[in-house]
């Protein structure tokens, strides 16, 4: 579970060396990539995420466990949008995920548009009639723990590709009912293993863990697997998602590490 | 006789240290305290070590560490059960909420930890690269057969405990107990915490799975990865105390001026 920490007030701090930052830069559009805000661990970030991109094997899939692997799971985080006492609760949507919740999601609709050719929403019913995937697979929190389960859900590229992925777009953005989103490159979106997940242990997504589905991305660690998902925003430049993203409170962008 | 043996390197010694020895090794020293205190802030997020694939709070610690307010707080909700464990005996998989404010600063410490990590990278390698080429490893470093006798390590020993320590020139040649201290951080305990730091990324396990059986899981890379830290400290307080006991100025100075 990632706090919010801001950090804002340090932008300043190291603008002297924006312009080593820039050195990474070098070929790329910086629409394209992470900003580092003349941050130095920013800096540090993209270096890492450069380097991750460069060097490792692009859509490697991560290591799938055997049914008798799967262990217990913490539900760190927020494990109820509605409840107004929780980390991130959103005075709009927590009411909104509270009337959805208690008619069992029948009106829940994902939104999924931006760069896409048609903008277009689904309902559970709709995605659970998509090809689907069930993976067991670890998921590593930047705590320090680490937990087996079994995920079934839709795989992001199925969803996104019924929506119409246009040439232009890099980003996928996810928006949570609480206040929380992430976003990640179209490598990670792309990926067979990135899934929309409605299932857990062979059950419902229970709703500590997202109910009624979250993002599995498990090349990243956990906190770019956002639970409570509301909408999808594919985008052609790098958006650091303001206040809600980890960018701005302190936490790097690209977890791979 | 101890006094003779090290009296003997220091008449020998004319070389001091290279520049790039001089230079990698300010650099791996800051990276490597970088290292140390970020990771130590990250443990203290979940200060529990495990053995295996997978470990957290609902599973059996290999131990835990009183590091921070978050060794063994209670916070937590009923459990939900999801089915029994597999096994027999085995307890069931379940899933509980935390209901107790954590201590975690990862934020920071996590992306500090890894841009110090891209320093000693680059300063190890420069270090192995030059060590290699030159010869600097072989002829410096690398222990040789007959000084790991029991004799000449007794006596290696023996020179180490009498106080005061005689005085030593900054530079090669270097003791036997040296030489497996220098070898043990530069080969052997440096590339084992940057790949057991690397079996913990989701990302480089994905590409190279090779890295979770070779330590039986990411969280037995993570209790060896502390280990190593472990190692790396003592060693650390072992040669601080070396450089005061044998001449504080003129090993620093040998270190930094090269003279």
């Amino acid at each position: 579970m990632k706090t919010n920490m801001l950090v804002m007030s340090r932008r300043k701090l190291v603008t002297g060396l924006a312009s080593a930052g820039g050195l990474l830069l070098a070929g790329c559009s910086s629409r394209e990539l992470p900003p580092t805000y003349g941050n130095v661990l920013r800096m540090g970030d993209l270096l890492t995420y450069r380097a991750f991109r460069m060097l490792l094997p692009a859509q490697s899939l991560a290591r799938e466990y055997a049914h008798r692997d799967i262990s217990s799971s913490p539900a760190v985080g927020n494990t109820n949008p509605a409840d107004s006492q929780q980390p991130g609760f959103n005075a709009d949507r927590g009411p909104l995920y509270d009337r959805l919740r208690s008619d069992y999601f029948a009106d829940w609709r994902l939104r999924v548009e931006g760069r896409v050719v048609r903008p277009t929403s689904f309902s559970l019913a709709d995605l659970k009639r998509m090809p689907a995937r069930t993976q067991i697979t670890k998921h590593t929190c930047e705590e320090g723990w680490s937990a087996i389960a079994e995920w079934t859900g839709v795989p992001l590229r199925t969803v996104l590709e019924a929506a119409g992925i246009q040439p232009s777009a890099r980003f996928v953005n996810y928006y949570a009912y609480d206040d929380d989103a992430e976003g990640i490159d179209m490598l990670d979106a792309l990926h067979p293993q990135t899934i929309l997940a409605y299932g857990m242990n062979g059950r419902d997504l229970p709703l500590a863990h997202g109910a009624p589905l979250r993002m599995r991305v498990e090349t990243q660690l956990g906190y770019k697997s956002v639970k409570f998902l509301e909408r999808i925003v594919v985008t052609n430049e790098f958006d650091d998602l303001g206040k809600i993203g980890s960018l701005q409170n302190g936490w790097a962008w690209y977890v791979g590490i | 006789m101890a006094a003779v043996i090290l009296d003997k390197g220091l008449q020998r010694s004319t070389e001091g240290h290279a520049l790039w020895v001089r230079f990698s090794h300010w650099i791996l020293a800051a990276s490597v305290l970088t290292l140390a205190v970020s990771g130590f802030i990250i443990l203290m997020s979940h200060p529990r070590l495990y053995w295996g694939a997978v470990g957290n709070d609902l599973t059996p610690a290999l131990f835990e560490l009183p590091i921070s307010r978050n060794y063994h707080h209670g916070g937590w909700t009923e459990p939900l059960t999801f089915f029994p464990g597999a096994g027999t005996g085995a307890t069931a998989i379940v899933s509980q909420a935390r209901t107790y404010d954590i201590f975690n600063q990862n934020g920071w410490a996590r992306s500090l930890h890894f841009l110090a990590a891209w320093f000693l990278i680059v300063a190890a390698l420069i270090y192995l690269a030059a060590g290699l080429i030159g010869g600097h490893l072989r002829r410096h470093v690398i222990p040789r057969a007959g000084e790991l006798s029991p004799r000449s390590l007794w006596q290696d020993i023996l020179a180490h405990v009498h106080l005061p320590m005689p005085r030593a020139a900054g530079g090669p040649p270097y003791g036997p107990l040296q030489k497996l201290a220098y070898f043990g951080v530069v080969v052997l305990t440096l590339p084992l915490i940057l790949v057991t730091g690397l079996a913990m990324a989701p990302a480089v396990t994905a590409a190279y799975p090779v890295l979770l059986d070779l330590f039986g899981g990411s969280q037995s890379a993570r209790t060896i990865h502390f280990f190593a830290f472990v190692a790396l400290m003592l060693f650390l307080a072992v040669h601080v105390a070396m450089v005061v006991l044998t001449g504080f100025r003129r090993q620093m100075r040998a270190m930094t001026l090269g003279d």
